[in-house]
């Protein structure tokens, strides 16, 4: 669709607005993967709380205002196997690399972050590569 | 009030992800599909939530001390190790497979389905085991450049 690219840009400014919330009132950083594994491993325990509180919206905004607007698809495949795999993949890799595309790609690239930088150049050049051995391969998606 | 904010900011970070079409996997999918029929979408959505992150930090950098206290988290040591290579290489091929990665997946778990569960269920228990293989990777990493 043509108007997709606003819709991009406005949902991308909201994420980057709750990014700096995060970041100028909380004083943290505002990474999926690091807020989820933070919680798993029980690494500071004073900030549990603001990391389900962030969880909580994190489920039930989106959750209400989709209902709200008569349902959503997000098209993931059916493939149970290929879901497992991904799921398991995109778990470990985040927490080796420390981050994903919240934490990594925008905290990280607006501060300049060589690693951040380096690491979503990484990550979209995988996924990239994993689509092209997907389709010319294997033959599906 | 940590909590409330905390609260607002993964609501708006949210309805970002919906808004935006990254919760839609075909979008992501289309996006990393740079030799087939790319769709550009997600590199306005990146470049936009980088936009109010990049004065954020500069306001940090003025501020000093964050609204409601403590301090700003140190920037981290510019180095590109092993383990943040070959965990963005494993976290890339997931988003590819799947067109999922953490915050759409959380977000999405409401209207995602039983495969939006399964994924979300096996990204928890690769985050589990993840410090395991990190530190297995250190020992073995550590053990080569010794024996080299």
């Amino acid at each position: 669709m043509q108007s997709d690219w606003i819709w991009g840009l406005s949902g991308g400014l909201m994420i980057g607005t709750a990014a700096a919330i995060y970041l100028l009132v909380n004083g943290r950083i505002m990474g999926a993967s690091g807020i989820v594994g933070g919680l798993i491993e029980g690494t500071a325990r004073g900030v549990a709380g603001e990391r389900l509180a962030f969880l909580a919206g994190l489920i039930l905004v989106p959750g209400l205002l989709v209902v709200m607007n008569g349902g959503a698809s997000t098209h993931i495949t059916q493939n149970a196997g290929l879901v497992i795999v991904a799921g398991l993949l995109v778990g470990v890799g985040t927490r080796l690399a420390n981050g994903c595309t919240s934490g990594h790609g925008v905290c990280g690239i607006s501060r300049l972050s060589l690693r951040g930088i380096f690491a979503t150049i990484l990550y979209i050049l995988a996924g990239a590569i994993t689509i092209v051995a997907l389709r010319q391969i294997v033959g599906v998606a | 009030m940590r909590i409330l904010t905390a609260f607002v900011s993964g609501g708006v970070f949210g309805v970002g992800l919906w808004v935006s079409g990254m919760t839609d996997t075909r979008k992501v999918i289309g996006w990393l599909d740079f030799f087939g029929n790319w769709d550009p979408t997600l590199a306005f959505v990146i470049g936009g939530a980088i936009i109010p992150m990049f004065v954020a930090w500069r306001l940090a950098a003025w501020r000093q001390v964050p609204a409601l206290g403590g301090i700003f988290p140190a920037a981290p040591e510019p180095r590109l190790d092993p383990a943040l290579i070959i965990g963005s290489l494993m976290f890339g091929a997931g988003w590819g497979l799947a067109g999922l990665c953490p915050g759409p997946a959380i977000a999405s778990i409401s209207w995602g389905g039983l495969q939006g569960a399964v994924f979300l269920g096996s990204m928890v228990l690769g985050m589990a085991v993840a410090p395991r293989l990190r530190g297995g990777l250190e020992s073995r990493l550590k053990a080569a450049s010794s024996s080299s």
